[in-house]
């Protein structure tokens, strides 16, 4: 007999069926085999989950698992379980990887891996370019066929714009999203930091709003004109969120995302010297992050995600010029947004949790239905009320630079389930 | 009385007080080695490390010369002879050094808040002598002396400090400094070596050095460094020079005279003319002199276990 599990009580939010209410899931197998009130079923295991949300298993589509090449930063067996931590059903991994995910070997080694160590579902992405050199297209048919859900060549930004365009032009025939990580590296030049006040007390180099919003401007007009899906990484300007509002009235087939870093935190830690306060783009000034904010409540930005960046202890302890840029997010991803967009009530559960869910499915075109009978039983539980301290002896990532340790959160995930296999309970992990 | 902090790493994060005590404190280190030769011993079994990761000659003499001057034991460690070069990490090359059982040390570093970034992790006390763009805190003091001495006071003076401003920790160090003891500071440069933020400091923005200098009491002038050209910055050093070089010619020398300052090393011809440069107005070789009174007075109020008042009642 196959293995059922009775989630009782719960509150289940699931914009894919547009469902919020007070609903019991009986899961049976890898399948939700019924979704209704009052289920009694006496061979289930049953799980009391009054006054919890139950959701359709969150994806976060920006995700650096680093395998293969840097292992001693994270591995697809500790990421999936990191994800797994934060409530996330489903990552999505960047191909800024050694070597660069560009043919369908490397996909294949990734899937591989996947399927044997993680955890979770991972979806591949692949490259823009060949070794995300920007100069020559990936085989992007071919990357297509083996299942990559988005090209992108994140970490650096294409700056040849005719290579963008064909980028776009090319990937539409197979239906790909386009993920830009919108970046002019000459005006960012050795930038470590916000341009603006902070960085100017702290003698950091700075990275203008310019650099972003530059190459913002220029892919939304290039999707314009080869009608290629240009999905915008990382949003960190209010002159991005102004240009992709604007793109989207007009009708251009833009999308774009943004992380808790971005949204909950700006550039004045910059004063400690801290380099846990060190991402690309850059924590911004208050206004940005104020108008990041406004877009992700007005629909103009689509999705959350966490641009999950692990980077060693030895390579975050460094002067602040030298420390490589980025942070860990898979796990406060749903404790930050509820803290600071649920519980103080700037966006509804039910709105905030479509930018994990059927937003990046939809970009994606993952063939996802949400929390209904017969469909693979990915589900998130989040209890809204539980308070904790995030610390590091409970990070599940190999690598610990995050600026968030120490923060006291609420709102945590407290069930992980993948295909019908409990692998997080009660903040602990099952597998 | 006494200084209170552990670390010298900035002056935006002295108090009024602090600074204060500082120069007084200098004042009398000054007063007692015009006269004399002989050695203190406030120091005295104290290890001062001099860690330089950029090339210095003036600072790192002056930190050597206070040190000695207060009997300390000093060691100077130079990029070309460190480990930096073998790959090892700046915070793995601090405790080499403090197992060595150094006391203080005195670094200069081409990254901003590194002293910062040290000073939260390991267990000794940092004298920055320049960190990236961000901070010289002994050359803001030992700039602010040098107009007290000779101008009797510094608030309400009208200070002009001209040049790159984006890339000088001296500049930031001197208006932060300025600043707290109520100097009005202004700057003059090309726009594209001003930070665009730097009014919000209380600073007045000039692109026109001569109504800058109107009814200025100090200039300060800084080095500009040649390859600001190849970033796009400036256009060259000829019209570098044309539009911000101070020599003779320029209108405010007509009135009157002012105090005419440069933290070294000075590029003749290009910032600031030989004119200038050894006239009776420049004070830049006193700036120098005062430079080890500094150091020694922060050296003493950090790592002497004394104050001012103590001080005072030793050496008077």
């Amino acid at each position: 007999m196959k293995k059922k599990i009775l989630l009782k009580n719960g509150i289940v939010v699931d914009p894919f069926n547009n469902i919020k209410e007070k609903l019991d899931v009986l899961i049976e197998g890898n399948i939700i085999r019924k979704v209704a009130k009052n289920i009694t079923d006496s061979n289930a295991e049953l799980n009391d989950v009054s006054n919890n949300y139950i959701f359709p298993g969150l994806i976060d589509m920006h995700v650096h698992l680093r395998e293969p090449g840097r292992e001693d930063q994270e591995k697809i067996s500790t990421g999936t379980r990191s994800a797994a931590m934060g409530g996330i059903t489903s990552v999505v991994c960047m191909p800024n990887t050694n070597p660069v995910i560009d043919t369908q070997a490397s996909v294949k080694l990734i899937q591989h891996i996947a399927e044997n160590e993680g955890i979770v579902k991972v979806f591949c992405t692949g490259s823009i370019t060949k070794g995300r050199k920007g100069e020559e297209l990936t085989e992007i048919g071919d990357l297509k066929s083996i299942g990559v859900v988005a090209i992108t060549d994140d970490g650096s930004s294409v700056m040849n714009a005719n290579i963008m365009r064909r980028a776009l032009e090319y990937s539409k025939m197979f239906d790909l999203p386009v993920v830009s990580h919108c970046e002019d590296l000459n005006l960012t030049k050795d930038g470590v930091a916000n341009e603006g006040y902070y960085s100017m007390i702290c003698g950091f180099r700075g990275i203008p709003n310019a650099s972003e919003d530059v190459v913002v401007s220029r892919d939304i007009i290039l999707s314009k004109l080869s009608k290629g899906h240009l999905h915008i990484a990382h949003v960190s300007t209010g002159g991005a969120v102004k240009l992709i509002n604007e793109a989207k009235k007009e009708g251009v087939t833009v999308t774009a995302e943004a992380t808790p870093h971005h949204l909950f935190l700006n550039d004045e830690k910059l004063s400690i010297f801290d380099s846990n306060y060190k991402m690309k783009p850059p924590l911004r000034a208050e206004n940005d992050r104020k108008e990041v904010v406004r877009g992700l409540k007005n629909g103009i930005i689509d999705c959350i995600v966490s641009d999950h960046a692990p980077h060693t202890i030895f390579e975050k302890e460094q002067e602040f010029d030298l420390t490589p840029f980025g942070i860990i997010g898979l796990e406060t991803t749903v404790p930050l947004v509820f803290t600071n967009l649920v519980h103080k009530k700037i966006i509804l559960v039910e709105d905030v949790i479509k930018k994990m869910t059927i937003n990046p499915a939809k970009i994606l075109r993952l063939d996802i239905k949400g929390i209904k009978e017969g469909e693979p039983a990915d589900i998130t539980v989040v209890d809204p009320e539980l308070e904790a301290v995030y610390k590091k002896e409970d990070c599940a990532s190999k690598s610990i630079n995050s600026p968030f340790f120490g923060m006291k959160l609420k709102g945590y995930p407290v069930m992980t389930i993948v295909e019908g296999k409990m692998i997080m309970k009660d903040r602990r992990l099952l597998v | 009385m006494g200084l209170g902090i552990k670390h010298l790493l900035d002056l935006r994060s002295l108090q009024k007080e602090q600074i204060e005590e500082i120069l007084d404190t200098a004042v009398i280190f000054k007063k007692y080695f015009s006269s004399s030769r002989e050695k203190l011993d406030f120091l005295k079994n104290v290890s001062v490390t001099n860690l330089f990761f950029e090339p210095s000659t003036r600072t790192r003499m002056s930190f050597e010369i206070a040190a000695k001057r207060l009997g300390a034991d000093v060691v100077n460690v130079s990029v070309s002879t460190s480990s930096i070069v073998k790959g090892e990490t700046l915070l793995d090359t601090i405790k080499t050094i403090l197992s060595m059982n150094v006391d203080l040390i005195v670094m200069r570093h081409s990254s901003s808040g590194a002293p910062h970034f040290l000073s939260q992790r390991v267990n000794a006390s940092f004298v920055n002598a320049g960190d990236g763009y961000h901070s010289h805190p002994t050359q803001g003091l030992l700039d602010i002396f040098t107009m007290k001495e000779k101008l009797g006071k510094i608030k309400g003076l009208n200070v002009t400090i001209i040049g790159d401003i984006t890339h000088s920790r001296v500049a930031r160090s001197n208006i932060w400094g300025l600043k707290k003891l109520g100097a009005n500071v202004r700057v003059a440069g090309p726009s594209t070596l001003i930070p665009k933020d730097l009014e919000a400091l209380g600073v007045k923005v000039f692109y026109d050095v001569d109504e800058a200098l109107d009814d200025t009491d100090v200039v300060n002038i800084l080095r500009i460094q040649l390859e600001r050209q190849k970033e796009t910055l400036l256009p060259s050093l000829r019209e570098y020079n044309r539009l911000y070089g101070v020599d003779e010619k320029r209108p405010v020398f007509t009135k009157r005279k002012i105090l005419v300052m440069h933290p070294g090393p000075m590029n003749r011809g290009v910032e600031i003319s030989d004119s200038i440069a050894d006239s009776e107005m420049a004070v830049i070789n006193e700036q120098v002199t005062n430079g080890i009174a500094v150091r020694m007075a922060v050296l003493y109020l950090l790592k002497g276990n004394g104050n001012l008042n103590k001080l005072k009642e030793e050496l008077q």
